[in-house]
């Protein structure tokens, strides 16, 4: 049971949230025409073991994407941000 | 090396079981093979066992950094099948089927190739005739299916719940008699053992770390334990096709995820085939040694860890208890996770990689069991040839750049949806 | 075996109604099954799983390998249940399991004569048959080997018992109410932390609990548990295991809060599963004690050292008076000195040479009389114990002597304990191997919120349990911030037994040729023998993970608890290694088996999933609809008149829409305020359809597509406003459609001022569709829907029976149809209201069935073309893509493939003859034969009204190129083979003058 500390509400249960995708890849900027970055955005992972950025959703909350920073060797959980509030 | 059978059984339990061999050599390694093949699992065994029995091609090595079949081969629920519509799966599904028919004696080991057939059951109109395209396309190209309504399922699978109070009701099913669950440590045991009898040098306890290039090429792979050079260096690491790959300088199409099985305690016999749940991802058999065997969903999110979470503990059981009220009483006796390579459209890779000398064989989503045979049948081809074999030709890494996704669920580029 | 007259910890003014195979048990509240058993001379219970070999009670806790048996009848029948952990309760019934025809003669245990050809991996080399590209032989040699094997029998009947789940927060979880876990609780809630403390026994005091009553353990316990109860803070749970550890510091429990009593009083659940969230925990669950390996082992008669203590001390049953208690530890000196006492002539067969002169001297007093430097090499009987070989052993446990058979109605044994880090070990991997202790222990790690104390943290005194789990306890209290102070420590007492001073490293007797006498075994429910290590060892299975598959060892119900360290013991001297090089396994969850029923909880049968319902549901139920799911709700399907069935019902429906009106419920479908500045940018990007000149007031229809160019969702949007949009999707997408946008508004296109707010459930609505609804709507309404007024593709506001609405007129169907929205708490009301008022007009209700033979025969396309690997080229949508703008898929929807002008595409299909085609049948050229994977497939079917024929949606190669062709619809697994011919999938009105007029 990973416990997300969502800036918005709160430490709550994974069963609140939802597991996105990635947060290290960008997606392209609307007027991209080449295929490659839309390739590799939508395609292509680092998928590292270890410390992985990623996008979680809290649906069963207040429908807020955050930016989580986890491990995926051992599920240790760093920062959460807000994803509008992410720098990256 | 002893042939096995019921004589040689006999033959050394009068001798006190104390004159058997070694079922494989633990070898010192070469300096140089023609093939390297990373990763001790099913399929890597198989590419072995295969090049050198297909392709006479014996000057072969497995490296594993554990110990052989103690990956996702040792952690799956066991099951067989060929039930895939989509062309590019279809057929090398089927061949996978024709090699475990045939397994136990081409290996000399019984792998424990049980057809107890499958039933993926249907909870709506619109899933029966998601299951009829299914089962046309499977029977079109000579694999059997059936169709069956619930009168049907309800006379063949009694103890399933028919009552009022079903959430999700049984419209019917489809059914692929030949499918069925096979013994999956034995599968890497005798995929080993033929290997070996063949020449193969199984390389245990030997972690690759890094690759040796010459000019562009991979010639070889450092280990923890020394260097090894090779002609070519074949990937079956599913599960960590990333982190090798990433290695060579590759980004794959491919998460990591965890994904739960879970078994009983043993019971006598109660379910005597393979039932796939059609309204949540679940599905239920039994061991001959009699436990319930659970396959339950992905953790869904990225994990390397190799244990799987609470959410899913209950999601799975719920399912079980859904499909199969009496199971209540019933007591958990383990539950366990093995970490997935989810590709981005559900179905795998088998092809030579940009990087010179790489091969890869991954992308198994948790379909890999029922395609070692194949898998490592159509790998050694590959490996071999330098050109896929028909069966295989549409695992391509370029697929995605082409628009060729091979979507069984149709649920698009996410991973953990596959 | 006998019950005594005096002590243990049973109520002898209570005697229960307890039977096993019929037989009536002398039980009394306070014993378990097994004590029970053990008091009414039972000493065979069970038979194991591969030999079928006698099994008697050989523990006396969760770690029994052999007492299990079928327990209560009926739909509570439950298998495997162990007797020594079962309590008592009156009117309990068990019967003997695994056994045919009975447990006394059973014709399995024949297989103990051949175990030698039942060797390790004998599976693996039999049974492969003579037969090439066949199964058959080996499913028919499977088929008897099932039979034989599992262990209980399972019922089929459903559960007639209640479960419940429960969360809980705490600051310290103690798990494990020995002296351990009830220090560390005091500690910790004299420091002020929310602590709970769960044990799986009856009773607080763990070892304790099998001491002789009212010694100085008994005082303690009260004392400590006094001050325990008197605080606040401190929750105390018995009967309740904790299985597991997962992430987020959260452990899994279970409490058996009924399955002490007959059935379930006072509407109390069965069990209760508790998900506790705690800061730190505290895992003080003590160690499981480990059998000595020697010819015989198995016998009934043979039970751990600490099992007996237990029988004679809780539960008042003296195991023999001829007992032989063989040990390589000081523990066992004390079950010795405890039989003695109690009038058992015992002998004690220490396999150390050397043993402390105190320890000694104890036992000794006791009237023990003590062999040190010897073993037992064989225990001898049939169904149970009756004599023990004893030998002279060398520190190598080899035989250097001559026998001597001492008589004997009970053997204990004890090889140390294993202290039990199951819990540490699911979340943080394998334990560390301690020389000192001789076992595997949590390693030393301060930081980690899960911390051991006591035996299972290898303490070596009592003192120094109470003093670790004091530190514990206070360290843990403080971690979760709590500032009290945690006092002194209870002071130590004198304990008799304590678990495994003086520990050798002896573990098995072997003859000269290093051998074990007779069948030795290491795994007792499995029957895995030291000469199957040897030959699993022999035949290159070395590693621990391969032995234990290869073998089956540590694979039984008691998951290894028993067998493990054993069988680390004789692989590292096969190979000559120290035990930690060979390994150790990975603890899995759950510790114990755990029932299913209670991790389920509530969500069985109907409650397995939530289910949605329209705010019209009860009218739909009330007025005879049948209902069919789509997403999670529940939707009306068809409207029976009489005994009509699907067909007739949905034909007539349908006919009654295009003659003239119907209404259906379409409040399931996503609906979702787009509201902001920038909505039209967002539209624009999210659809691939223009959205920047759409005009306050009108809707349009849009087509989404996925990330990579395939096509997610269709829907109509509506433009309400300046900056307020209100878009429909699909019902089976709504949400993801939804989380999509969120997505992208939060992640991406940040800048983008935009709101996106679900309101499915605020806004019903109804389709109004036929020749007749515009004077419908105009009569209840009052409002002017007349053509000029609200052309296709426009809204207004009105109201009908005095509830504002907004009427989209839109049409899905093909006939002028329009769409009402109404607030969800005035749904019924006006639904109601435009049934009533449309008496005049014949208003019928129509469900999903007939809405699909309405939109296939318009050629609209719906979730079985909408499949996910569909294009919008595909589908025949790719008018709707604007050239001007990029949008979500746009650029990967150009890839090669997608682009390939044969890929199958929307096409109609009118099928020959009466039947109708299936969908899911496969397509095929007339004069091709039907396989591979055919030209295409077909996706909706129905028999239309408005034509009069079965018409078909489907994808086609190259379909548009092959309008009028005949090919063949094959339906393989319905043994269909029809023809049809290909024609546009626009079947009805495909000018649109009806919708448009």
């Amino acid at each position: 049971m990973i416990r997300i500390n969502c800036p918005i509400c709160g430490l709550r249960s994974e069963t609140e949230f939802t597991y996105g995708e990635d947060a290290s890849v960008t997606r392209p900027a609307m007027d991209e025409s080449a295929a490659q970055p839309w390739l590799d955005y939508v395609f292509n992972r680092d998928n590292p073991r270890g410390w992985h950025r990623e996008y979680w959703h809290h649906a069963q909350g207040c429908r807020q994407w955050l930016v989580l920073e986890r491990n995926t060797l051992t599920h240790e959980i760093g920062t959460c941000r807000l994803a509008r509030e992410d720098a990256a | 090396m002893t042939h096995y059978s019921a004589f040689s059984v006999f033959r050394h339990a009068l001798r006190g079981n104390k004159t058997w061999g070694r079922a494989w050599r633990d070898p010192e390694p070469k300096a140089s093979y023609d093939v390297v093949i990373v990763g001790g699992g099913g399929h890597g065994l198989a590419t072995a066992y295969y090049l050198a029995k297909e392709h006479g091609i014996t000057n072969v090595a497995v490296i594993e950094k554990g110990w052989l079949g103690g990956g996702n081969t040792g952690r799956n629920t066991t099951i067989v099948r060929s039930n895939y519509m989509m062309p590019g799966n279809t057929m090398f599904y089927e061949r996978s089927m024709k090699l475990w028919e045939n397994l136990s004696q081409d290996l000399n080991y019984n792998v424990m190739i049980s057809q107890r057939g499958q039933y993926n059951l249907c909870h709506s109109p619109g899933q029966m005739d998601a299951a009829r395209r299914r089962g046309n396309v499977m029977r079109a190209n000579g694999i059997d299916a059936e169709l069956f309504d619930r009168a049907e399922v309800r006379r063949r699978l009694p103890y399933l719940d028919y009552t009022e109070n079903a959430r999700f009701p049984i419209h019917g099913a489809i059914y692929q008699s030949r499918a069925g669950t096979a013994r999956h440590d034995a599968v890497a045991w005798g995929f080993a053992r033929g290997a070996d009898r063949r020449g193969v040098d199984i390389l245990q306890q030997r972690e690759v770390t890094g690759y040796l290039w010459e000019g562009g090429r991979i010639v070889g792979v450092q280990t923890n334990r020394g260097d090894i050079r090779a002609g070519k260096v074949g990937l079956c690491v599913a599960g960590h096709s990333g982190h090798l790959a990433r290695m060579a300088g590759l980004r794959l199409p491919i998460e990591t995820h965890s994904l739960q099985a879970f078994v009983t305690e043993p019971y006598k016999p109660l379910v005597d085939t393979v039932i796939s749940f059609g309204a949540a991802h679940f599905y239920i058999s039994q061991s001959d040694k009699g436990g319930l065997v659970l396959g339950g969903d992905l953790d869904m999110y990225n994990s390397y860890a190799q244990r799987g979470g609470l959410p899913i503990v209950e999601h799975t059981l719920a399912s079980a208890k859904a499909l199969m009220p009496s199971v209540s009483r019933l007591k958990l006796l383990r539950h366990w996770a093995g970490v997935m390579d989810m590709s981005m459209d559900g179905s795998p890779f088998i092809a030579k990689t940009p990087v010179d000398g790489l091969y890869l064989n991954g992308g198994w989503c948790y379909g890999g069991f029922k395609a070692t045979p194949a898998s490592g049948w159509c790998f050694a081809h590959t490996i071999a040839r330098d050109a896929p074999h028909a069966d295989n030709a549409e695992f391509t890494l370029n697929r995605f750049e082409r628009g060729y996704q091979i979507d069984e669920k149709g649920m698009g580029p996410k991973p953990n949806a596959h | 075996m006998k019950r005594l007259d005096q002590g243990g910890r049973i109520d002898r003014s209570k005697p229960l109604n307890v039977s096993f195979d019929g037989q009536s048990l002398p039980a009394f509240a306070g014993d378990t099954l097994s004590s029970a058993m053990l008091a009414g001379g039972v000493s065979l219970v069970g038979r194991s799983f591969k030999y079928h070999r006698p099994r008697g009670v050989f523990s006396a806790g969760v770690e029994e390998p052999g007492a299990m048996v079928h327990l209560r009848s009926g739909d509570r029948h439950e298998p495997n249940a162990r007797a020594t952990v079962t309590e008592a309760f009156d009117g309990l019934v068990s019967t003997s399991q695994n056994a045919w025809p009975n447990l006394q003669f059973d014709i399995g245990a024949a297989n103990t004569w051949l175990s030698p050809f039942f060797s390790a991996g004998f599976y693996y080399k039999t049974f492969i048959g003579p037969f090439k590209h066949s199964t058959k032989f080996w499913m028919m040699c499977e088929t008897v080997i099932r039979k034989a094997a599992g262990m209980g029998r399972a019922s089929l009947l459903s559960d007639p018992d209640r479960y419940e789940k429960r969360g809980a927060y705490c600051d310290v979880l103690v798990i494990g109410g020995g002296v351990a876990g009830l220090t560390a609780a005091l500690a910790a809630g004299r420091a002020g932390a929310k602590v709970l403390l769960v044990e799986q026994d009856t009773a607080l005091g763990g070892a304790l609990l099998s001491d002789p009553v009212g010694g100085a353990g008994d005082a303690w316990i009260a004392s400590v548990l006094a001050e325990l109860q008197a605080m606040d803070s401190v929750r105390i749970l018995t009967r309740t295991t904790a299985f597991g550890a997962y992430d987020g510091d959260t452990y899994a429990l279970v409490e058996r809060v009924t399955d002490h009593l007959r059935v379930p009083e006072d509407a109390q659940p069965r069990q209760r599963y508790w998900q506790v969230h705690a800061k730190r925990a505290i895992m003080a669950t003590g160690a499981i004690e480990r059998p000595l390996v020697f010819g015989g082992n198995d016998l009934p008669g043979v039970m751990l050292a600490g099992a007996v203590r237990t029988y004679l001390n809780r539960f008042a049953v003296l195991m023999g008076e001829r007992a032989v208690v063989t040990t390589n530890n000081d523990s066992a000196y004390s079950v010795a000195a405890d039989l003695a006492r109690s009038g058992a002539l015992v002998t004690l067969v220490d396999m150390r040479a050397e043993v402390a002169a105190d320890t000694r001297a104890r036992a000794e007093k006791a009237g023990v009389f003590i062999l040190t430097g010897h073993g037992v090499l064989q225990a001898k009987g049939g169904k149970r114990l009756t004599s023990v070989d004893v030998v002279p052993v060398d520190r190598g446990s080899r035989t250097s002597g001559a026998v001597r058979v001492i008589p004997a109605d009970v053997l204990a044994i004890s090889g140390g304990w294993a202290p039990a880090v199951h819990l540490w070990s699911q979340r943080f991997g394998k334990p560390v191997y301690d020389a000192a202790s001789g076992s595997f222990i949590a390693p030393e790690d301060p930081d980690k919120p899960l911390q051991p104390a006591g035996i299972c943290a290898a303490a070596a005194s009592l003192e120094d349990v109470i003093t670790q789990a004091m530190r514990r306890g206070a360290e843990a209290a403080r971690a979760t911030g709590a500032t009290g102070a945690p006092g002194d420590s209870p002071a130590a007492f004198d304990t008799g037994a304590f678990w495994q001073n003086d520990l050798s490293p002896n573990w098995a007797v072997f003859d000269a040729e290093g051998r074990c006498k007779g069948k030795a075994f290491v795994d007792f429910q499995h029957d895995v023998k030291v000469s199957d290590i040897d030959q699993a060892h022999l035949e290159g299975y070395v590693s621990v993970e391969h032995l234990k598959r290869y073998t089956t060892l540590g694979m039984a119900t008691d998951q290894g608890k028993l067998a493990n360290i054993n069988a680390l013991s004789r692989m590292a001297e096969l190979r000559g290694m120290a035990i930690p090089e060979v390994g150790t396994t990975t603890f899995r969850p759950p510790f114990t088996p755990i029932t299913m029923g209670a991790l389920v909880g509530h969500e069985h049968g109907r409650h397995f999933r939530p289910t949605r319902l329209s705010p019209l549901h009860h009218w739909h139920a009330e007025n005879g609809a049948q209902m069919t799911e789509a997403g999670a709700w529940m939707r009306p399907w068809y409207y029976p008149e009489k005994d009509e069935d699907l067909r007739a019902a949905y034909i007539r429906e349908a006919t009654h829409v295009r003659t003239h009106v119907g209404i259906i419920d379409v409040s399931t479908l996503g609906k979702i305020a787009v509201q902001g500045p920038d909505a039209a940018e967002f539209l624009n990007r999210v659809y691939v359809n223009g959205w920047k000149t759409l005009a306050i007031g009108r809707l349009r229809y849009g087509v989404m597509l996925r990330e990579d160019g395939f096509v997610m969702d269709d829907g109509a949007t509506a433009r309400l406003g300046e900056h307020d949009y209100v878009m429909t999707t699909t019902t089976a997408n709504a949400a993801k459609v939804l989380a999509f946008a969120e997505h992208l508004l939060q992640t991406a296109w940040k800048d983008l001022r935009v709101h996106v707010t679900s309101v499915t459930d605020q806004w019903a609505a109804f389709a109004i569709a036929g020749p007749k609804s515009r004077a419908l709507l105009q009569t209840v309404s009052g409002a002017d829907l007349s053509r000029d007024a609200l052309p296709n593709n426009h809204w207004t506001l009105a109201q009908i029976s005095g509830v504002p609405v907004r009427i989209h007129r839109m049409s899905y169907s093909g006939e002028l149809a329009y769409e009402v929205y109404v607030p969800s708490g005035h749904a019924a009301h006006v639904w109601e209201a435009l049934l009533s008022a449309g008496d005049d007009f014949e208003l019928r209700p129509y469900g999903t069935e007939a809405m699909g033979a309405l939109r296939i025969e318009k050629g609209h396309v719906a979730g079985p073309e909408l499949d996910g690997r569909t294009t919008l080229k595909d589908l025949g949508l790719e008018g709707f893509a604007s050239s001007k703008k990029p949008f979500v898929g746009s650029v990967l929807r150009k890839r090669p493939v997608l682009e390939d002008p044969e890929r199958p595409t929307l096409v109609g299909l009118e099928i020959d003859g009466d039947t109708g085609a299936k969908a899911g049948s496969l397509l095929f050229a007339a004069n091709e034969e039907p396989k591979g994977h055919g030209d295409g497939w077909v996706s909706s079917t129905t028999y239309s009204p408005a034509l009069g024929r079965n018409i078909a949606l489907a994808l086609l190669k190259n379909g548009k190129a092959r309008t009028g062709e005949e090919i063949r619809v094959v339906n393989f697994v319905g043994g269909e083979d029809l023809k049809a011919r290909v024609v546009s999938p626009q079947f009805f009105d495909p000018e649109g003058d009806r919708q448009n007029g």
